[in-house]
């Protein structure tokens, strides 16, 4: 017949999957630089290690095995109670920082974005700002009237966490920063409006759940940093986790070394959480350090 | 709003307290700028020059090494676990720094430590001995520990940016006919520059303000801006309590100029990483 | 033998096959499209012949030269991205003399290419300029210059246009062919946009699932589908539910009327078979004597600008929908929503599906 295309007869049968768009990365490297990238490698690790490992062995040295963890961890009321304090405190500055900050980010994103250089400011100020300058400035300016905050107990816990939550800005606001990126607020907040929701309802239902991630990111960190700090504990002459150490350091030989590496694995725990929380979304890992 | 008043309470009021002190004479409490002239000390001036030297040296040597090791485990072509295995790491280690770092490098290179008793025993090298004269205690065993929260630093600010080298960028130049030096030279390193670059002086920042592991090792042996700080505080060594606020400024000032060149090269890299 | 021949190109990662039994013979100068959906393989085809992929099997051949392992920086192909891959840290003219500078090519003469090629993209200031500070088309213009700095024997494309605004996109593309004209040179262009891929090309490679369903110039592939892929991709394909009234005359009833189809049937009255017809080929009214005439109920009229897009359920307001193309000019009178007409095709206009397909890729379709 005459018109009509012809067509061949096709089988409609299962679909090939195929690999498609998920093109594998092609590592065509020159074997040499994978040489000098491990030598790199096993430096690092060799050097990261070796301390480790150092503390390691004489913690072990006891003539009772692990007898310096247990002296530590069952024998020292000050090592749990310094932990617990610091743990305390982390915890409490944590909630007054998010307190603080998260309606901050979120009112300087939505409402006024023309503070956000300012506040972006403030909060990197710490980081200009070393502990010690700060602890430095604290004493001075609240050893006196009009609030004479350096004489008693209660005083000097809230000045403690009153610095902590300072230095816990740049890393509170950059997490949340970017956890309020992430989500298009401007549009949640709105359709929660259109429904006749107040400023705390959304805030508290809306915000806080979609950038849990982050926070939780943030907390973390705060966390980690506040039980690792020495430097302000230690000149407000808190009982905090810090100067415990220090002051084991300078009592005895092996507990110090207990001591360190139940922290670091502390600090590995805490790590471990961020990255585990942070794995999926977009927020940058951010470091820090109480030097 | 809360924050800000929570700011001017606890970081601008004692920030300003130590500024305005600075202006002031201890004595008379008149405005001076006679203890930014006392700065001049030499045992001030020792300080200052070797906290920078320092800093200097451990944030050019970590920014290297850092970079070194961040290219490694991205672009080296070693197995993808070590590069999540090197950021947790990172993370942590950055985080260690204070006592506990000061302690374990104690247990390491002290008199006693492991390191120096396997060199002795092992290829009799006598770290200790006079001709060596080396002590952990010292500004060479500073910096060594001092890398030890840099390199990771560097490593965690310097991944997103070599992630952020598009392939692209390397294919196109492949396809025009460019080898691997090549593109590092003309293209990837440039790119990267601004980070490098911004995150050395942030490690030389970081190093500068370093006070818990600075004065478990060197108080009194190595002179330090941080330790004299410290000093300062635990009692007035310098009968002149306003001097100690000149110190602290002195130090502000650097943090400063450095967090604010920081900041400035980040954003250009950013501009560039994003396109 | 043609300029460029890629034989029995196979490649698998693992065990998919991203491509297989990939063959093609382009001559010199041609500008040959790969067409298909996402994943359907084309983009790893033109990584092959750019040198990023190496094939499983098979042979890629340039100008007699047996390219298929060369690396790919020694291969003398330009290649544009779909997102365009400038330097960020260079300036427009430095992209653009990358090729050449590093061929060692001396300074004055890259400065006299650069100078020649941004006349011909038609930015002739804006060499100074960094990538960051341009438009979309401005960059992708720029990275087409790069890619032809150096002279190279074939220019690769990969969704060049996918990233810009559909007006610029057709203007864009536009320069394109005519630049490559003006040049030339071989040219291969990976593209999903059927459209793009038959106005510009000499010949189409239509691709699905990693491999070729046929090559043809644009005309032979629209009106001369070989498979049932092909012919619901490129173009749009009204297929209605009919049923077979009189096999042998080849008479159909769609939603009731009765249309002769010139084709014979097997099997007898009653079976089911699917009516397929381009939008071009159905006319509103009568139509010249012997058309096949139907009646239905406009449900839509769609005015696209040059075109309008009639819908008419046939039958009724629940029959099977035709889309028609009238062009659009100022006596047209449009029907109106709700309306009853007629519409008209001719008898061997339509495709003939034999089964119910579940979804139009899957249709059988039968020899006329």
């Amino acid at each position: 017949m005459s018109g009509g295309p012809a067509f061949g007869t096709r089988a409609p049968g299962a679909l090939e999957s195929v690999a498609g768009s998920a093109r594998p990365r092609a590592r065509r490297r020159v074997s040499g630089s994978r040489i000098f990238s491990w030598i790199i490698f096993l430096i690092g690790v060799l050097y990261f290690a070796l301390p480790l490992y150092a503390t390691l062995e004489f913690s072990l040295r006891t003539k009772v095995p692990f007898v310096a963890y247990t002296n530590v961890l069952f024998k020292d009321p000050q090592f749990s109670g310094s932990l617990l304090y610091s743990f305390v405190v982390g915890v409490i500055t944590i909630l007054v920082s998010l307190l603080i900050i998260v309606p901050t980010a979120y009112w300087v994103r939505l409402r006024l974005p023309r503070l956000r250089p300012i506040v972006e400011f403030v909060t990197l100020l710490p980081f200009v700002v070393p502990p010690l300058i700060l602890v430095f400035g604290l004493l001075r300016a609240y050893s006196g009237p009009p609030l004479p905050l350096t004489g008693s107990e209660l005083g000097l816990n809230v000045l403690v966490i009153a610095a902590y939550v300072v230095l816990s800005f740049p890393y509170m606001y950059r997490a949340v920063d970017s956890g309020l990126q992430a989500i298009d607020i401007r549009s949640l907040t709105e359709a929660a409006q259109s429904m006749g929701a107040g400023w705390p309802r959304i805030l508290l239902r809306v915000i806080f759940p979609n950038i849990r991630v982050a926070l939780l990111s943030g907390s973390f960190l705060t966390l980690a940093i506040v039980i690792g700090e020495y430097t302000i504990a230690s000149f407000l002459v808190r009982p905090a986790f810090g100067p415990y150490l220090a002051l084991l350091g300078r009592d005895k030989a092996f507990e110090p070394a207990a001591v360190t590496i139940i922290s670091f694995g502390l600090t590995w725990i805490a790590m471990g959480m961020i990255s585990l929380l942070g794995r999926g979304s977009r927020t940058r890992v951010q470091v820090a350090g109480a030097r | 709003m809360p924050f800000f008043a929570f700011a001017a309470l606890f970081l601008i009021l004692p920030i300003g307290f130590l500024v305005v002190g600075s202006f002031q004479d201890s004595t008379t409490h008149e405005a001076t700028l006679k203890n930014y002239f006392d700065l001049s000390d030499p045992n001030i001036v020792l300080a200052y020059s070797t906290s920078i030297e320092i800093s200097l040296v451990t944030a050019v040597v970590g920014g290297i090494f850092g970079f070194l090791l961040a290219y490694a485990v991205i672009l080296g072509g070693l197995p993808r676990f070590l590069r999540s295995f090197l950021m947790t790491f990172s993370g942590v280690a950055s985080n260690f720094a204070g006592i506990p770092l000061a302690l374990a490098f104690g247990f390491t290179l002290a008199l006693q430590g492991l390191v120096t008793k396997l060199l002795l025993d092992g290829l009799h090298i006598d770290l200790y001995s006079k001709q060596i004269g080396f002590s952990i205690y010292s500004k060479l065993g500073l910096e060594l520990v001092y890398l030890y929260f840099q390199f990771p630093l560097m490593v965690l600010i310097v991944a997103p940016a070599i992630d952020g080298l598009k392939r692209e960028w390397r294919e196109a130049s492949e396809n025009l006919g460019a080898s691997s030096s090549q593109y590092w030279r003309h293209i990837a390193l440039p790119i990267l520059m601004p980070t490098l670059l911004g995150t050395t002086i942030l490690l030389f920042g970081n190093a500068f303000g370093a006070q818990a592991t600075a004065y478990q090792l060197t108080a009194g042996l190595v002179p330090l801006v941080t330790n004299l700080i410290t000093a300062q505080i635990s009692g007035d060594v310098f009968h002149n309590v306003n001097l100690g606020y000149a110190l602290a400024m002195g130090m502000v000032v650097i943090m400063g100029i450095s967090i604010t060149a920081y900041s400035l090269l980040q954003r250009r890299s950013e501009r560039w990483l994003r396109s | 033998m043609s300029y460029l021949e890629l034989a029995d190109i196979e490649k698998r990662y693992g065990d998919t096959a991203a491509v297989t039994g990939f063959n093609l013979k382009a001559e010199r100068g041609e500008f040959v499209s790969f067409l298909g959906p996402s994943g359907c393989g084309k983009t790893t085809t033109l990584r092959m012949i750019a040198g990023f992929e190496t094939p499983t099997v098979g042979t890629i051949m340039l100008d007699g030269e047996d390219i298929t392992h060369k690396q790919p920086n020694k291969r003398n192909v330009g290649m544009v991205f779909q997102s365009y891959a400038l330097f960020p840290n260079m300036t427009v003219a430095d992209n653009i003399g990358f090729g050449l500078k590093v061929r060692k090519r001396p300074a004055d003469q890259i400065r006299k290419r650069v100078a020649e090629l941004l006349e011909l993209i038609n930015l002739p200031d804006k060499g100074g300029r960094y990538p960051y500070q341009l438009s979309g088309g401005q960059q992708q213009r720029i990275a087409l210059a790069r890619a032809l700095a150096f002279e190279p024997q074939v220019l690769l494309l990969d969704e060049p246009l996918s990233a810009l605004d559909a007006k610029i996109r057709v203007a864009l593309r536009v320069e394109i062919r005519s630049i490559q004209r003006q040049l030339g040179i071989t040219t291969v262009y990976v593209t999903h946009d059927q459209e793009e891929a038959l106005s510009l090309s000499d010949r189409v490679v239509v691709m699905s699932e990693g491999h070729v369903e046929q090559i043809g110039t644009p005309f032979e592939v629209y009106n001369f589908p070989k498979t049932p892929f092909v012919a619901s991709f490129v173009g749009t394909l009204n297929v209605l539910p009919a049923s077979v009234v009189d096999a042998a005359r080849g008479e159909v009833t769609i939603a009731g009327q009765t249309v002769r189809i010139a084709r014979r049937f097997e099997g007898g009255s009653g079976k089911s078979v699917n009516i397929a017809l381009r939008p071009e080929m159905v006319k509103l009214g009568d139509g010249p004597e012997g058309s096949n005439r139907v009646s239905g109920k406009v449900i839509d009229v769609g005015f696209l600008g040059s075109i309008v897009r009639i819908r008419v359920a046939v039958g009724g307001e629940n029959g099977p929908v035709v889309s028609l193309d009238e062009f659009n000019e100022p006596t047209l009178k449009l029907p109106e929503v709700g309306e009853t007409l007629t519409i008209n095709f001719p008898a061997d206009g339509p495709l003939v599906l034999d089964s119910a397909p579940a979804d139009p890729a899957e249709v059988l379709l039968a020899e006329a």
